[in-house]
């Protein structure tokens, strides 16, 4: 049901129109200094880069269970059933947790506006939810970047790969790491070539940390009537010692405890 | 002592002059101008030290709230007012420093009614808002009492061990919660400090800390404000420390051992320098201390181990949040002069505000102090006015 996109690197030619129609699609500036820039910024989502004669894109990889979303203490990053991170910038206060968390270091920051923004590639939500592809599958000349359901995507980069052995590394990245993300990757060489990690875990993340916090439930209660518990008796201990006729006794050891 | 005075005012003055100028910076010029953060490196000095560290030193507050009206070890009540006084300055000067870091410190309170319960950050933020409120309402009556209101007084005494329990369980919560705020990055964190068990050394260590601030600041007290040491109390809390120092250093050890990372413990870099330096001062060099009776007794040999202790986990904590990044962000970061600036004046802040705290508000339980130096040991703490004091 979600969607996906598909970028291949063997059909990629590096002519950075998924760069100029990003830009455009989310209001921010595309020049010639912008277009020499090799790395994801507050200002530029996606970024192809050249390693040599191959290129590769990175862009924000849409996790189906996404870190970020799950870090985000205000809910500003959602999931969307239709495949896309979305963000809101007027939920979010800037704590940053999400671009630590990210397991590809995908959020960037406007560090240099007073009233700053998280900023990443959220695929498109707008046209995704009119029905439209993404901005940069749409412009893609070649088709080496391409938007559909993600398991009709899985099935053809798997064709792919089948039907042109010693062409791809063979691996899809992005079908299981973390969990599986909306942005699959076929490429020719390692993927480590254009930094993408290779010892990520395949679970998602998120459940690393609520594995702690769905205990918070329990522990409030047992831990208050445990405290409560200890409570009464060192406080019956002494009523009793009171009671007991050694009130006398108790009282000194209270009067010594307190000159010590 | 006049030349002391008046240096450390004119210390106390250049921090507040340096971190004002670094406050105009930072809020009119944004984060970008007034730290040296960057998109690989998004957290700084300021959740490090001022919040990490903060919420860590503050830690007295629970530790101590819980052994005098939990397990009702009477004899530590004399210690509880200027504990809970640190705890909360500690907790407000947190509040503080986050306002600095937040991009949009305006939108702090949106957890309040934008809820993600999957998010740490989510339950340290509700943690430690609801506990800020409750050292304000363990603190309320050493001020209520200065102007001699004793309805309110009688009203927080009634509530008073609902309100303990509730500060311990919050303290659990989010002491523990800043350690697991790191449990989703297993592939950023340097494994020296990436474990399943962050949370449970947070909190360990958190007690240690608190335990060896309370014997700090009892000092700094009776060195400053001329007051006698409760030296027997800092003894046991010494005591109870060596325990505690000594779970720690087993589990620490242990999960490096299990999770096959001791090793790396052996090999020369940047990293196991400053692991070594973090165990070395918080745990094995108290501990060392410690363990001799005679220095154990000694308010001198005291004082040395629980600043150990702290400088030991603070530098834990940097380590955590900076050290351990630097490798996997490919950066080094040091702060900018703004950072250190700003983190500088939260600290001074908290010194000046405990010291008006003590000459304004009954802080310590009896009042005729008498000056005395350190070593006068452990003469008899006149602790009749403490029936007086209602509400701690």
């Amino acid at each position: 049901m979600s969607k996906a996109l598909l970028y291949d690197n063997t059909i990629c030619i590096g002519c950075k129109q998924c760069e100029v129609a990003c830009a455009g699609q989310n209001k921010l500036p595309y020049d010639d200094t912008i277009a020499a820039e090799e790395r994801q910024s507050g200002h530029k989502l996606t970024v192809v880069l050249t390693r040599g004669d191959k290129f590769m894109r990175r862009l924000c990889m849409n996790c189906q269970e996404p870190t970020c979303a799950s870090v985000c203490p205000v809910g500003a990053l959602q999931k969307t059933a239709a495949g896309p991170v979305t963000y809101d910038a007027g939920k979010c206060m800037g704590c940053r947790y999400c671009m630590v968390a990210c397991p590809f270091g995908v959020p960037k920051y406007e560090w240099n506006k007073l009233v700053p923004k998280v900023q990443k590639c959220t695929m498109c939500p707008d046209r995704v939810a009119k029905g439209q592809q993404t901005a940069c599958a749409e412009i893609c000349p070649t088709g080496a970047t391409k938007f559909g359901e993600r398991d009709d995507l899985i099935n053809e980069a798997l064709q792919r790969i089948r039907d042109n052995p010693g062409k791809y590394v063979n691996h899809i990245y992005g079908l299981n790491e973390v969990g599986g993300t909306s942005v699959l990757l076929l490429s020719s060489v390692p993927f480590e070539t254009f930094g993408y990690r290779n010892d990520l875990s395949t679970d998602p993340l998120p459940m690393l940390t609520f594995r702690v916090l769905s205990r918070i439930p329990d522990f409030v209660p047992l831990g208050g009537m445990l405290l409560g518990g200890v409570w009464w008796i060192t406080h019956r201990r002494e009523e009793v010692a009171a009671a007991e006729g050694r009130g006398h006794e108790a009282e000194t050891d209270e009067q010594k405890g307190r000159k010590q | 002592m006049k030349i002391k005075f008046s240096f450390w005012k004119l210390v106390f003055l250049f921090l507040m002059a340096a971190g004002f100028y670094a406050t105009v910076i930072r809020f009119t010029k944004g984060l970008g101008a007034s730290t040296h953060l960057s998109d690989q490196f998004p957290w700084g000095i300021w959740i490090s030290f001022d919040v990490l560290c903060g919420v860590m030193l503050a830690a007295g507050g629970f530790t101590l709230t819980a052994a005098v009206h939990i397990l009702n070890i009477k004899r530590m009540h004399s210690i509880v007012r200027p504990t809970i006084l640190t705890a909360f300055l500690g907790y407000v000067l947190v509040c503080v420093a986050l306002m600095y870091d937040l991009g949009k410190p305006y939108n702090i309170w949106h957890p309040l009614i934008m809820r993600n319960p999957h998010s740490v950050m989510f339950e340290v933020a509700y943690c430690v808002m609801l506990y800020t409120t409750v050292l304000a309402l363990e603190f309320s009556p050493i001020v209520l009492e200065r102007f001699n209101l004793r309805k309110p007084i009688k009203v927080i005494r009634g509530i008073l061990i609902p309100l303990v329990i509730c500060g311990v369980i919050l303290s659990t919560l989010h002491q523990s919660s800043l350690g697991s705020l790191y449990l989703i990055i297993p592939e950023k964190l340097h494994p020296f400090w990436y474990s399943p068990l962050l949370p449970v050394f947070f909190f360990i260590s958190a007690i240690a800390v608190g335990l060896a601030m309370t014997i700090f600041e009892s000092s700094m007290s009776a060195r400053h404000f001329g007051r006698q040491l409760e030296l027997p109390i800092l003894q046991e809390l010494g005591r109870v420390l060596v325990v505690v120092l000594s779970v720690y250093g087993i589990l620490r050890f242990e999960d490096l051992l299990n999770r096959g990372v001791l090793r790396l413990a052996f090999q020369p870099g940047y990293e196991m320098y400053l692991f070594w330096l973090e165990v070395a001062l918080g745990v094995i060099l108290p501990l060392l201390l410690l363990s001799q009776r005679k220095i154990r007794v000694s308010p001198g040999g005291l004082y040395l181990a629980a600043v150990l202790v702290v400088l030991g986990f603070i530098t834990n904590r940097m380590n955590v949040s900076i050290t351990g990044f630097e490798r996997s962000a490919a950066t080094h970061y040091f702060p900018k002069w703004t950072e250190l600036s700003v983190t500088g004046m939260i600290i001074a802040a908290g010194f000046a505000l405990f010291g008006l705290a003590v000459k304004y508000l009954p802080i310590f339980p009896e009042e005729h102090a008498v000056e005395r130096p350190l070593q006068a040991g452990a003469g008899p703490v006149a602790a009749t006015a403490v029936l007086g004091h209602a509400g701690d």
